[in-house]
This record gives structure tokens, sequence and C-alpha cells, in this order.
């Protein structure tokens, strides 16, 4: 393999003042419209696995229509804490939580509460793209229709809505009757997030989305969530710093010290790449660390 | 580089094993043949001891429904007429009602175990089925005959009433004792708990991250198991079930404290009449002369062979339908 000194300069130089030019290079963009809701307030957030404390208060409020990038070291509770932002946490035997989930206000851990409902207005993309083999391209994007039961006037304008706005429509306008297991894995990806647009939620929650797609591919989902952050707010845990620096508007460091994970610091996106207030932060960003 | 490149032919690649494995190997494969010998030994057997009948009765032996044998004063055979169709329909008309009946009940009992019992009750649940498995067949067929029965026949008595129009739920002469379908409810009982495990560990296998996109999606449980588990699980769920099917056609003893062993070809099921190969030779085994030792070998050889195609048939549905919903 031949590589030119220029391209390995490229491919390495992680430097903090080149994400900070990154970060503020994004067009600043005005206060969004046409986003739901009121927001995402998390309150004194604690995660338990049985007895093993993983998250310990997490205070961080989403704005509506913002993007939030979640970022630290594997281990320190960033995917733990989006998971207890629509109740999947729940899932895994020995969780348990304590704190709040302010969705406009109201606590999604109220008694009462139904949990499908949280789940609509909270939608989520997970690290691998997970589409169902046993439903066609078409099926798998109105699937969360059927699932929860819900009723659309014009299925066809949906479908086409929600592919469109995940960057898919062109792809795939042709084949919505084939298996959504033919499509490429970064296809595969854009189809859950379609997926989880139908549903038309209030946030969406991202789960480290690109981790297992090529750098095209990549680049193709950032443009999807630059798109979507202007009718949804939006919250990604990416280990990759470049993207954390592209796509979000504020960005909030999570570290764990051997103990439960803790949220160091958050701020806009620029600031935490160009002068993060912490020690350690900075130590992360610029790769010092971690 | 060099224009003269001689491509050369590809090397053998071989690998010399150490001894420890050598013999590791060869004590597996003898374990692997041995079954198959085991089997192909019961087969040839089978086939040797019942030619004399096969020959002598041909096509007839699976279409007609007699079985008789006469002999003389020293016990010469002075006639015999053996036919295997009532048996043959009355296996498989108690298998397939045993299967309707277990099927929907483990695959529900199943989808209780993995998705919604509390842990300790799926243990003590789970320990149960598996014991019920593992029940001596007699003491269910006393069971069924002294206390299933009368329950089933009132049910029997009702399907007769309401739906006694299909042709298959007739009932002439009005005998509801002793029927198929109170052979296949035992037979349903005794297959659940093999079913129900096979369904439950094929449901379990499910895939998570599928299970959590529906959940993210804002599924209920039921919507979730529908999209996703119930596809998974399809083809491994009619597996169990034929290997239920198979179960059921080969049991002899429950059927034969149940069933009213009759050698006329019967369709209804609830006409208390019917019989099938295995109850047959225990039947008959005990009394028979020699040559007659040789039909029961005969319906033998036919009742492992309809054993085995309904086991390739298995595979073959499971094979064809396990691409989809993977």
């Amino acid at each position: 393999m031949i590589q030119t000194p220029e391209s390995e300069k490229t491919m390495s130089s992680t430097t903090p003042s080149s994400l900070a030019s990154v970060a503020s290079a994004k067009a600043e963009r005005s206060a969004p419209t046409s986003a739901q809701g009121t927001g995402l307030e998390a309150r004194g957030i604690h995660a338990w696995f049985g007895k093993n404390h993983v998250l310990s208060n997490i205070n961080l409020d989403f704005a509506a229509g913002s993007v939030t990038a979640l970022i630290g070291p594997s281990g320190c509770g960033k995917s733990t804490f989006i998971r207890t932002l629509n109740r999947m946490h729940e899932f895994i035997p020995g969780a348990a939580m304590a704190g709040e989930v302010l969705l406009d206000g109201k606590d999604v851990y109220a008694p009462g509460v139904d949990v499908t409902k949280i789940r609509l207005q909270v939608g989520m993309v997970f690290q691998k793209p997970n589409p169902f083999p046993s439903m066609t391209i078409g099926e798998n994007v109105l699937s969360g229709l059927k699932l929860a039961q819900l009723k659309v006037h014009n299925k066809d304008e949906l479908l086409e809505s929600c592919l469109v706005r995940a960057g898919l429509w062109n792809e795939v306008k042709d084949r919505l009757d084939a298996h959504g297991g033919s499509l490429s894995g970064g296809q595969q990806q854009r189809l859950c997030i379609a997926r989880a647009l139908a549903v038309s939620p209030e946030v969406l929650l991202m789960d480290e989305p690109c981790s297992a797609l090529d750098p095209g591919s990549t680049l193709r989902i950032e443009e999807t969530i630059r798109e979507l952050s202007d009718s949804m707010t939006i919250i990604i845990v990416t280990h990759n710093m470049q993207q954390a620096a592209r796509v979000s508007d504020y960005t909030a460091f999570f570290l764990s010290d051997g103990g439960p994970g803790e949220m160091i610091e958050v701020a806009t996106t620029s600031e935490i790449f160009s002068k993060p207030k912490d020690q350690r932060t900075e130590n992360y960003v610029t790769g010092r660390f971690g | 580089m060099s224009t003269s490149t001689v491509i050369p032919s590809p090397r053998e690649i071989s690998t010399e094993p150490r001894r420890s494995d050598k013999v590791f190997r060869g004590v597996v494969s003898a374990g692997g043949f041995s079954s198959l010998a085991i089997l192909g030994l019961i087969a040839i057997f089978l086939a040797y001891r019942g030619f004399e009948v096969l020959k002598e009765e041909g096509l007839g032996f699976i279409i007609n429904a007699e079985w008789t044998i006469t002999q003389d004063e020293s016990a010469n055979v002075v006639e015999s007429d053996f036919g295997l169709a009532a048996m043959l329909v009355g296996t498989i008309l108690c298998a397939l009602v045993a299967v309707v009946i277990a099927v929907p009940i483990s695959v529900f009992s199943a989808l209780y175990l993995n998705f919604y019992a509390p842990n300790w009750l799926k243990k003590i649940l789970v320990a149960v089925i598996d014991m019920m498995a593992a029940f001596p067949s007699i003491l269910f067929g006393i069971w069924g005959f002294l206390v299933l029965m009368p329950s089933v026949e009132y049910w029997g008595k009702l399907i007769n009433k309401w739906l006694g129009w299909i042709p298959l739920f007739e009932v002439k002469p009005y005998f509801l004792s002793r029927s198929p379908f109170v052979a296949g409810v035992v037979l349903a009982i005794m297959i659940i708990p093999i079913v129900t495990s096979i369904a439950r560990e094929i449901f379990a296998q499910a895939p998570l991250d599928r299970i959590q996109a529906a959940f993210a999606l804002g599924a209920t449980r039921w919507a979730m198991i529908k999209a996703v588990v119930i596809p998974h699980g399809r083809s491994g769920v009619v597996g169990g079930a034929m290997l239920g099917l198979g179960r059921a056609m080969g049991e002899t003893v429950a059927v034969y404290t149940v069933l009213n062993i009759v050698f006329q070809i019967n369709w209804h099921v609830l006409l208390g009449a019917g019989g099938n190969v295995a109850s047959l030779i225990i039947l008959k085994f005990g009394e028979a002369n020699l040559y007659e030792i040789k039909g029961l070998m005969a319906a033998g050889l036919v009742l492992f062979l309809l054993t085995l195609a309904v086991n390739f048939l298995a595979d073959f549905i499971v094979k064809r339908t396990g691409k989809s919903g993977r």
C-alpha cells in the first residue's frame, strides 16, 4: 500500500485547534421554530445494574431543536444515560435508576405513565442497524405505526417523507418491496432512522449510530442529523470527536474514574473543543487520554 | 516485474494430526455412527422378519382394514388376512388431534415463560414441564382413562352437537366413548412438554437488538412478540410440532389404554372406534403365532417408515421457512 505523507497527516491530526475550528465553522443556526415540545430535562439521574452503581447524579437539559453530543471513554455511562431517557434502561434485568426525566415538564417515570407513549415521543437509533428482516423496506419504515397501533391518513406520503428525511429515498424508491436485509449497513442504519421518524418523535436518541459504518455512510448520516435538528431534539452518543464537533450544538463530557460515571462538563460544542473549563475534558478532547 | 512468471499448480496442503487427536476422533465417530448403525439394524430386522407377509399381502397390507388369522388344531395357519389401513388412519387421526390441541397450548406457554412469567415462577414451571416429559406414558393412559375420558366425552358431545354437520365430527352410531378424539387429547398432554421446550428455546433466541428496536418504537409486549419473536421462531415451532407429531404417532401404551381398537377405517374423530399401528402390535403380540408376528414386524416397518417420512418432512419445512424471519 502506498501512502503519501500528506494523507497520513490529515488522517491523524486531531489537534484541539482543528476540532475547535470544525465546531465553530458550522453555520450558526437560528433558533429552530418547527421543533415540537419544550425539550427534555434530566434531573439527578443515577443508575445501577444490580449493586453496581454506574451513573451518578446527571443533570442535563436538552433544549427543543438542539443537537447534543455525549462524549467520553467507553464504560462511562453515556449509553446507560440515554437509555434512561426513553425508559429502555429498565429492560436489562437488575437495572435500577433514580432521579427524574422531564419530557415537556412531565416525569416519564411518574406512576401511571404509559411507557409505550413515552417511547413514541422519544425515539431511538441503535449502534448496530437492526431492521426487521421479515419485513420489506416499506413495511420497516411504517412498522412503528403497526407496533403502536397508530392510524395514519396517507401512508405513502409518510413513507416517502420519512425516507427523504433520512436521506434514503433516492436509493430505495424503486425497491420498497425488497427485504430490509438486502441493504448495505449504512443504508440499513438510515432505514432505522426513517423507521424512528415515522412515529414523529419529539426527541431522537442515537447511540453511536455510525460506529459500524464506513466514512461515506457516516457523512451521509451526519447530514441527516443536521437536517432533522430543525424539527426535533437530538441526543447523540459518539466516540468520534470529529463527529461531535461537526453535528452538535452542545457537548457533554462523561467520565468514570473507576466509580460510577459522572458528567464532568457541558457547554456549547465550540467551547468544549476550544476552551474547556475542566482539565480532564481538555485531556480527552485533545487525545492525551482515553 | 519480470515477464517470465510461471504460474504454479496449487500445492497440496496436509496436516499430520497428533495421536490424541486421532484417538478422540475415533471415539467421537464411533458414537456418531453407532446411532446410525442401530437405526439401520432395526430397519433391516423389521424388513427381514416382515418380508414374507409383505410379499404375501402386497399393497393390500396398506389398503385393507381386516386383520384375521385362522389356524387348525395343530396350529398351522389356514388363512390369514393382514391389512393396516384402519390402524394407519387411526394413527394419523390421533396424532393430528394431538398436534392441533398441543401446538397452540405449547406456543402460548412458551411465550408466557419467556416474556411474561416472573423469574422464580419461570424456574418452577420449566422444571414441572421437563418432569412431565419424563412421566411414564402408562400413567398418562390410566389417568386419561379414569379422569380425562368422561369430561372429554362431554366436550365431544358438544362438538358433535354444534359441528356435527361437518363430516369429520359425525357420530353414527352414537357411540362417543374411547374415540380417537379422547386418545388425541391424552396424546396432546403427552407431547405438550416437548413442543413447549422446543418453542421456548427458539423464542429465547429471538435477537435482542430487534426486540429492543420494537420496544423503542412504542410497541407493547404483544406487538413486539408478533413483529419479532413469532417471525423468528415460526420454522422452529413447525419443527417442534412435527417432532411432537412423530412422537404421537409412535405412542403405544397410552393409546392402547384409552382407544377402542376396531379394524375398520374410521375418519370420524368423535366416534369410539379406531386404533394405531403401535397399539395393534401390543394388542396382538402376546397371543400371536410365528406367522402373525411376522405380520406385526411388517406393521412396525410401516410405522417406522411413516415416522421417518414425517421427520424428513419436518426437516424440509424447517429449512424452507427458516430463511425468512432470521
